[in-house]
């Protein structure tokens, strides 16, 4: 095994798999599901005065809140994964695609009301997402500052392309 | 529409949320490009690998500072002011900002198609704050 630096993908336009779809959704369920939790929590908290910004630390001991940290946690690990292959500005739709699940979920499974503005703005998200899901997902070249980006090579392949 | 004006306490959050998240973001997809697709690299070196890399990351560990910086702030916000206007308005200011930053400092090529998604995507989210 020899070492070589990572080539960029031929094309920026390369193919998301499925497996990068199932990452995708667990970015967008684990952010929406945390950010609820979180909420639900903070609101049984109440307000932190400015005079005792500390008792923020007790608002961790609140279940509802501890709860959404620990999904906010897989949302992390699973943003993480999207971001080691593709752009930024192609994963954070997907975050935002979780707004328009939690109306769905208002809608369908609360049967709350969800106001005609709303289902506009749901609209939007699901546009711009739209949009976006449509092009590369990846456009930025590789940086290449740190030696991590070594990675193993096949010799083989290497022999193939020199020429003699 | 009271939620429309809320106090100086709640914005001065949410801006601190916008910034530090930008900032974090950008930080985050910089060291996840430099470590490179995690799946692959799991399958070829193992997932402790994988850990060691992500957390050895200098920017990674700067990100996750800024990160938890806009946690704290979200929690302040949201202690302050109504969920219904604190969150759809860091994360829609977020993303116009974001697009920014990872044009200027991810080199990503932010294209006509990227530019209208942020901004349908920053304006659907304002909306649903209605």
């Amino acid at each position: 095994m020899r070492l070589q630096p990572r080539r960029s993908p031929s094309k920026p336009e390369f193919q998301v798999n499925l497996r990068k779809y199932i990452v995708l959704a667990g970015v967008t369920l684990f952010a929406a599901a945390g950010d609820s939790l979180l909420s639900h929590g903070m609101k049984q908290v109440g307000s932190i005065s400015l005079n005792h910004l500390q008792n923020v630390i007790f608002a961790i001991l609140n279940p509802w809140v501890a709860a959404g940290i620990i999904l906010l946690l897989a949302f992390f690990a699973s943003y993480m994964t999207a971001l080691s292959w593709a752009d930024l500005t192609y994963v954070l739709p997907a975050t935002s695609l979780g707004y328009v699940l939690l109306a769905l979920v208002a809608k369908f499974a609360l049967h709350e009301q969800v106001s005609p503005m709303r289902w506009a703005g749901i609209a939007l998200i699901a546009g711009g997402v739209g949009f976006v899901a449509g092009g590369p997902s990846l456009t930025s070249h590789a940086h290449r500052e740190r030696p991590e980006h070594l990675v193993e090579v096949d010799p083989a392949e290497i022999s193939s392309k020199v020429e003699v | 529409m009271k939620h429309l004006y809320p106090n100086l306490h709640t914005w001065s959050a949410i801006l601190s949320i916008v910034f530090a998240s930008v900032v974090g973001d950008v930080l985050l997809s910089r060291a996840m490009k430099q470590v490179g697709d995690v799946g692959a690299l799991r399958r070829r070196q193992g997932l402790w690998t994988v850990i060691v890399r992500v957390l050895g990351n200098r920017n990674f560990v700067l990100g996750v500072a800024a990160m938890t910086v806009a946690f704290f702030s979200l929690l302040f916000a949201l202690s302050w002011g109504d969920v219904s206007l604190v969150a759809p308005a860091a994360a829609s200011l977020t993303f116009i900002g974001n697009a920014f930053a990872a044009k200027i400092f991810l080199h990503e090529r932010v294209d006509q198609r990227r530019w209208i998604a942020a901004v349908l995507v920053a304006g659907g989210v304002a909306l649903l704050t209605g």
